[in-house]
């Protein structure tokens, strides 16, 4: 155990910090494009407060078209855009554009429905009590939404874990890169399922933690 | 206060238009009770949806304190929404939020100041009997509670108006009641305009001060609630008011009776229904009367009085005897077999 861990630690202990950079700054970026977005897609749906079908059909056509692309397949065919926007296709920094691509429509299409849970008729109160959309959006639909957007977030954020280790194909670094390369190549087993572990530990703890706080929120 | 002139609504889905309101006009004066009654489908809810343009009308001009919304701007047509409170039929309260922030975030969203709202707060909820819940969640709430909720949401915006969509439909008989009586308390004590629309012909009947009737999109009948009540014109008003003042009696024993004699309806309002009309009768003239069935329906103006009787006796004298009780304004309807 003792001699195990003088032998990869290191190794590990930086992977695991290559993980969860990778997942936070994505995530991050992830959000800030995902969630306007989900936004936009409820209000210009049909029906929607401002409702405008050419937008809301084209980034709806956009959203599907990248879903439809495996993440590992994602990651190739980014390669030359990665590499003029960032300079490096290797590394977190590397990963960082394809990992947002996959996970921002994700995000957005999950808090899309997230919000569409909203009660119609509560959104409608606020109308006739002449609020403005802006103030609607923020104080009534977010806020009841809170709890279903965050356990979206939770189920975007395992799935992003998840992309990360495929990122170690491309040299990301990582978890899944070191058991890939280690456990895999290498034939050292014992890592692959030390790695193996910590992502279990690490999306169970993910998970519980969405749970904890959705629940937190919602009062019904 | 609230005036809708030549209201039209129509629905256009793919090639299918439907008409939910026809050239509607009418007129709610300061203070008043005024409730539209309809069967669902009738347009009700899309009228009264009109008077605050939650729905625009395709036609026609809403004019709330003499203002026409259909012509405001956004921002102007938000700020006159201030003068119109609206509570519904589900409620629609914020599930995330307390008693207390369901009333006090929409003012706190039109910037009203702090120290005002709690003041507000504070006082509408007492009036709505709720000060003791303040800060306790919807979902413990029972229905009529939530609904007094979101009456206090719409009194805080210190309204002129308040619209009511089916605002008791949801709610059990008891409950519906003491909706009701605050409804009613509402108006009396605040001074607040209520428009209403139902499909229970008890809530026009105990708050109401005028009445419309909608079918198929159109106001086929408007009046003071004892006149619609006493004196229905419209086949669907007929539907409403006897419905309910039929006393259910069998067709089979309708027709029987129908063979001996006649089958009169009499209803009389208030003073009239103390008086022995059908004492009377058999005295002055050579007529029996019995009696079916009746019943007094207490107005908010006044109690009405209604009988099911079946008059035997030579048809010269029964005519006379119709004649007579028409004379002592009691209304006389023939009632079909």
């Amino acid at each position: 155990m003792i001699e195990f861990w003088t032998e990869w630690g290191t190794d590990i202990t930086e992977a695991f910090w290559q993980t969860l950079l990778m997942t936070g700054i994505s995530l991050a970026i992830s959000i800030v494009i995902g969630l306007p977005l989900g936004i936009l897609l409820v209000m210009t749906r049909k029906g929607g407060q401002a409702e405008n079908r050419v937008f809301y059909s084209i980034v709806n056509t956009i959203i599907n078209v990248i879903r439809s692309i495996p993440f590992i397949i994602l990651l190739f065919l980014l390669l030359p855009l990665t590499r003029a926007l960032v300079g490096t296709t290797i590394g977190v920094e590397g990963v960082i554009l394809p990992l947002v691509v996959y996970t921002a429509p994700y995000i957005a299409r999950l808090m899309e429905s997230a919000l569409l849970e909203v009660n119609k008729g509560v959104i409608e109160a606020y109308e006739s009590m002449g609020i403005s959309t802006t103030k609607i959006i923020w104080s009534v639909i977010i806020r009841e939404a809170r709890s279903t957007m965050i356990l979206g977030l939770t189920i975007a954020t395992i799935g992003l874990i998840g992309a990360t280790a495929m990122a170690g194909l491309v040299g990301a670094g990582g978890l899944g890169d070191l058991a890939y390369q280690y456990g895999h190549l290498r034939f050292e087993p014992v890592v692959m399922y030390v790695v193996i572990i910590i992502l279990i530990i690490l999306v169970q703890a993910m998970q519980t933690f969405g749970n904890v706080l959705a629940r937190r929120l919602r009062k019904d | 206060m609230i005036e809708l002139k030549n209201v039209s609504k129509t629905f256009t889905t793919g090639k299918k238009k439907v008409e939910a309101l026809k050239d509607v006009s009418l007129k709610i004066n300061k203070g008043e009770i005024y409730g539209v009654i309809g069967f669902s489908g009738a347009g009700k809810s899309t009228l009264i949806r009109c008077a605050n343009l939650l729905e625009r009308p395709t036609e026609g001009e809403v004019f709330i304190d003499g203002i026409d919304l259909t012509k405001l701007k956004k921002w102007q047509l938000r700020k006159a929404r201030g003068k119109i409170g609206m509570i519904f039929q589900h409620f629609n309260l914020l599930s995330t939020a307390t008693v207390y922030e369901n009333v006090a975030r929409p003012l706190k969203l039109s910037k009203v100041p702090k120290h005002e709202i709690k003041e507000r707060v504070d006082k509408y909820l007492k009036i709505v009997g709720l000060d003791e819940k303040k800060n306790v969640y919807p979902a413990q709430l029972s229905g009529g509670q939530k609904q007094r909720v979101a009456i206090a949401r719409a009194l805080a915006q210190e309204p002129e108006v308040l619209l009511s969509d089916e605002a008791t439909s949801a709610l059990d008989p008891n409950t519906t009641s003491s909706i009701l009586e605050l409804l009613l308390r509402v108006n009396k004590e605040l001074g607040i305009t209520i428009f209403l629309i139902t499909h229970e012909l008890d809530v026009i009947q105990r708050i109401c001060d005028r009445v419309g009737v909608m079918h198929h999109g159109e106001l086929v009948e408007e009046g003071s609630v004892i006149d619609v009540f006493t004196k229905p014109q419209h086949p669907q008003t007929r539907k409403f008011v006897f419905d309910d003042a039929n006393f259910q009696v069998p067709d089979s024993v309708k027709k029987g009776l129908s063979a001996t004699g006649r089958l009169v309806s009499l209803t009389f309002i208030g003073e009239a229904s103390n008086e022995p009309f059908l004492a009377a009768i058999t005295k002055k003239f050579e007529v029996v009367p019995s009696i079916l069935a009746g019943g007094i329906d207490q107005l908010k103006a006044s109690s009405v009085g209604k009988l099911l009787i079946h008059l035997q006796g030579d048809p010269a004298e029964v005519e006379k005897a119709i004649s007579y009780l028409e004379s002592q304004q009691v209304t006389v309807e023939e009632v079909a077999s």
